[in-house]
């Protein structure tokens, strides 16, 4: 970059919006065509490799975090539409879950407080701190439930961020094998146990499967996203006075 | 000019809840209690306008390219994930599997005991 208009336009991009956005979805146009071609092989999930893809160029061209979210933000507040527009897919499986309103109940408090309780647990076993067991505590609900709780309960909230990616992630991937393995063949308990293990990232994953897997496991995460943030402030109160 | 009115519907949704959480003070994201306010709405008047329909399943069929911006805020974090990477990977992996799987069963354990199996719709009996 020797010629000055050439930097000058550097200088321009890098600090404009226009850059992270375009990246963000050059990079996961790529990643769902490999994803494609992959036969949608829950190992080429396209979130691991469109934030793998990203964190590279960013890397290598020396940009900040700060300086890419400028561009980011168009596409992460799209977040909030989103999960409005689950009620639709919601309103749409009414019929069936009138009928199974409360095995979803049941299952739905039952996995709140193991995603949290185990989370925590593990990590006070294998050594992890304080505030990295709050942090690790809502990482199964949507983000912005999540940091909001992190934050209540003394973790980190742009921690819990990244956490509640990584364990959506950890869900999409492995979800579909483990309920192989366990020969779990009804739409609609893999369709719960995705929302409530692994949110939205799960829930994407879950319309890819069928569209009950998909609304059951947007229901298990709208409604996990309400009980977490009822139980988990509790819960850890709770474990606290035990120890 | 559909897709147009349904996103709007969606952000309107979305305000109202933003604003109901603030005023009520309730510990839940705005955008999920204008979910819930959408389904009521949906619910009372018994059908989906089109233009609903539209807006929601373009923005639920690409939900995973939402997350990925704070995926990549990742890299922020590297140090704080290096230096406690242990009880991290494995406190989130061993969790997620456990939880996933115990819900699954539980779900479908509890479905097969308390929901009588009549009509079209009953689960399956493998």
């Amino acid at each position: 970059m020797t010629d000055p208009n050439l930097r000058d336009i550097w200088v321009y991009l890098s600090a404009s919006p226009l850059m992270g956005l375009t990246i963000t979805m050059v990079a996961y146009a790529l990643a769902y065509r490999l994803y494609q071609r992959a036969d949608s092989n829950p190992f080429t999930n396209p979130v691991v490799t469109s934030v793998a893809m990203l964190i590279g160029v960013l890397l290598l061209t020396g940009t900040s975090y700060d300086d890419y979210f400028e561009g980011g933000q168009f596409v992460h507040f799209l977040l909030g539409p989103a999960t409005v527009a689950l009620a639709v897919p919601l309103y749409q499986q009414f019929s069936r879950l009138r009928q199974l309103w409360l095995p979803v109940s049941i299952s739905l408090v039952c996995g709140v407080v193991i995603a949290a309780g185990s989370s925590i647990g593990l990590a006070w076993l294998l050594g992890g701190s304080t505030e990295i067991q709050m942090s690790l505590a809502p990482k199964s609900a949507t983000a912005p439930v999540a940091m909001g709780i992190s934050e209540k309960i003394g973790g980190l909230p742009s921690l819990t961020a990244v956490l509640v990616v990584i364990t959506g992630i950890t869900g999409a991937v492995l979800g579909t094998k483990l309920f192989e393995w366990l020969r779990i063949k009804d739409d609609t308990a893999k369709g719960i146990a995705m929302g409530v293990a692994a949110h939205g990232i799960g829930t994407a994953r879950a319309f890819q499967v069928s569209s009950q897997m998909g609304a059951f496991s947007g229901l298990a995460m709208a409604l996990s996203a309400f009980a977490t943030a009822l139980i988990v402030p509790w819960l850890v109160d709770w474990l606290q006075a035990l120890v | 000019m559909a897709f147009i009115h349904g996103i709007t519907m969606l952000l309107v949704y979305q305000l109202v809840g933003e604003v109901t959480v603030r005023l009520a003070d309730v510990p839940i994201p705005g955008p999920v209690l204008g979910m819930v306010m959408l389904f009521a709405t949906l619910w009372i008047r018994g059908q989906a306008p089109d233009s609903l329909e539209q807006a929601s399943s373009a923005l639920l069929a690409h939900l995973s390219l939402l997350f990925v911006p704070a995926g990549v805020g990742m890299m922020a974090h590297f140090d704080r994930i290096a230096e406690e990477w242990l009880p991290i990977t494995l406190a989130l992996l061993l969790s997620t599997i456990i939880t996933m799987v115990a819900t699954a069963l539980i779900m479908q354990f509890t479905t097969r005991w308390l929901v009588r199996p009549s009509g079209p719709e009953k689960s399956h009996d493998d």
